[in-house]
């Protein structure tokens, strides 16, 4: 069986569950060959083990980061040039896609983005136009490299022994004229990427004032999710823009999104109708929100907010 | 210093898009079309780095005849020049392929600095300026929140999951800038009626030495199989809260029975 090729999503050897998807989704493509790139290796390696890698080529040392597209690139091109993959897969993150276009460029290979699903014959599922449509496409050119959005695939463990090949421990190809000098925490940290979550709370105007988004952090902190906003909100500079969930905002996927004083306009469903599911609280009955909610209470967020976030501490505690 | 803005039209935010069922394009015919709302941030930037350190800023679109509209709204806010690249043969287009012609063309220009806005309303892939990135042989910046230009350092914020990440590149680099990094100007009354006597220079694919079979839907890296709008979603069960927030212990029981606590 051919190889294919899996970019590990990591923060310094903390492997994120996207990279456990795109694995478990490999096995059914042909054999998983993990690529790591950065520090940390020796805390991933137990993990990427157990999700069924057969090898992991390893590009760790001197010049080496998973935080620059070039490297991450000139990764992949050694690991491809080795391995003769069926496809290259990535996870649908900034620096996934940075990655995989730059080695589709290199290479002139064809590249899908956003693929939410794929078939044995590498034909991938995506949901374009915020949801409205849904698109099967393929590459016609080369390997297909294929961005993966998180929470597409469910992760399933299948214990292997994988071979670790080393790319190399200096790196020497390809640009090396960029640099990250300095990563800076702020007091939003602490919580999941929007883009990312399993679960995403988001707020809009219907918390009438700012610091009414305590309530939405509140609720997202007892789930352990993500914060996002509304367009509105975010443009009545209540929350910063990274955070905005729509047509000019990001487009998210959750297995849970739960809206809360979001009336629901059309630019704001095209970001999140494709959440698994999706619970609204609203206090007017007719928002649009309610016609795609699963659950949806019609009455004061104020009241509702605090009384379910105390309900999820409570059962979680 | 030289500053290229690539520019794209894209249908209108609010209108509802399709997919034209005879060549599995975007239907851009029979909707508004603007310029793609994250290209004015770039638009922006790049004016701000021309009144920093001088220079001048040219604005690069590929698109169909009909995306001189959307050069000129771009050329209203202020850019000096700029260059359109349209031949038929370019329709249907692939992302990959798109970055390989703006490369083409990026290369007669011989900016300092290209600026992208980080992904377009329409298809959303992201991918363009990335690819821009490796065909040029430069580095990319990708997702810029905040960009300064400091002799030939070029240095942008990014977003982390926890604050930011200050990244430098030596010049010329590609950077990508995201929704926000600033407050796009309005065109002035002054500002539209000068981008009307603006320079656009014209490509087309022979001006550029790029054979038509390679790009366009004939030389497409993807192609789309089949499409189907997405069946709708099914609104379920609504409560109405009594007053006193007992409905969040509803929704509680709910998220319970859903396994979500």
């Amino acid at each position: 069986m051919a190889a294919v090729l899996v970019l590990v999503e990591h923060d310094e050897g903390a492997t994120k569950k996207v990279t456990y998807e795109m694995l478990t989704k490999a096995r059914s493509l042909g054999e998983p060959v993990a690529v790591f790139v950065g520090e940390g290796l020796d805390g991933a390696q137990e993990g990427l083990a157990r999700h069924g890698a057969t090898a992991i080529f390893a590009a760790t040392g001197e010049g080496w980061t998973n935080q620059l597209g070039e490297p991450l690139t000139d990764a992949l091109e050694a690991a491809a040039d080795r391995t003769e993959p069926a496809a290259v897969l990535v996870a649908a993150t900034p620096g996934g896609k940075d990655a995989g276009a730059r080695l589709a460029a290199r290479k002139g290979w064809g590249m899908l983005a956003d693929v939410v699903d794929l078939d044995g014959d590498l034909v991938a599922t995506q949901n374009v136009f915020g949801g409205a449509t849904t698109v099967r496409a393929r590459v016609r050119t080369g390997t297909p490299v294929l961005a993966v959005k998180p929470n597409s695939f469910p992760v399933q463990e299948a214990p292997a022994e994988p071979e670790r090949h080393e790319v190399g421990t200096a790196r020497t190809a390809g640009f090396d004229n960029s640099r990250v000098t300095d990563h800076v925490v702020q007091e939003q940290g602490g919580r999941p990427d929007v883009a990312e979550a399993e679960i995403v709370v988001s707020g809009g105007r219907g918390l009438q004032d700012p610091s009414n988004f305590a309530l939405v952090e509140a609720l997202a902190d007892a789930l352990g999710a993500a914060v996002g906003a509304s367009r509105a909100a975010v443009d009545a500079g209540w929350y910063p823009h990274q955070h905005q969930v729509g047509q000019t905002g990001k487009t998210v996927s959750p297995q849970l999104y739960v809206a809360v004083g979001i009336s629901g306009a059309i630019q704001h469903r095209a970001g999140m109708q494709t959440s698994k599911t999706i619970v609204a609280i609203n206090k007017d009955a007719d928002a649009p929100i309610f016609a795609i909610s699963d659950f949806g209470v019609v009455g004061d967020l104020f009241k509702v907010v605090p009384r379910l976030t105390d309900e999820v501490t409570k059962r979680k505690g | 210093m030289k500053i290229l803005v690539t520019v794209k039209r894209v249908p209108d935010t609010a209108a509802e898009k399709r997919l034209d069922p005879a060549d599995k394009t975007l239907d851009r015919e029979s909707v508004e079309t603007i310029l793609n709302p994250v290209d004015e941030y770039a638009v922006e930037e790049a004016l701000r780095l021309k009144e920093k350190a001088g220079g001048e800023v040219v604005v690069l679109c590929m698109g169909p005849a009909s995306a001189l509209a959307t050069v000129r709204k771009a050329l209203s806010m202020g850019p000096d020049a700029a260059v359109h690249v349209h031949d038929d043969a370019l329709h249907g287009s692939c992302a990959l392929n798109t970055a390989r012609v703006l490369d083409a063309a990026i290369r007669q220009v011989e900016p300092d600095i290209v600026l992208c806005g980080s992904e377009s309303t329409d298809a959303r892939t992201s991918l363009v300026p990335s690819a821009l990135a490796e065909y040029l042989g430069w580095p990319g910046l990708i997702g810029a929140k905040q960009l300064e230009v400091d002799g030939t350092t070029i240095r942008i914020h990014r977003e982390t999951d926890a604050g930011y990440d200050v990244v430098e590149a030596d010049g010329p680099a590609v950077v990508s800038v995201v929704k926000g990094i600033n407050e796009p100007r309005y065109p002035s009354f002054k500002g539209i009626m000068a981008a009307k006597s603006k320079p656009v220079t014209e490509y087309t694919l022979a001006d550029l030495g790029i054979d038509p079979g390679e790009v366009g839907a004939a030389g497409a890296t993807t192609e789309v199989v089949d499409f189907a709008p997405r069946p709708p979603r099914q609104a379920g069960v609504q409560v109405k809260d009594p007053g006193d927030g007992t409905a969040g212990a509803e929704l509680a029981d709910f998220l319970a029975s859903h396994k979500f606590i």
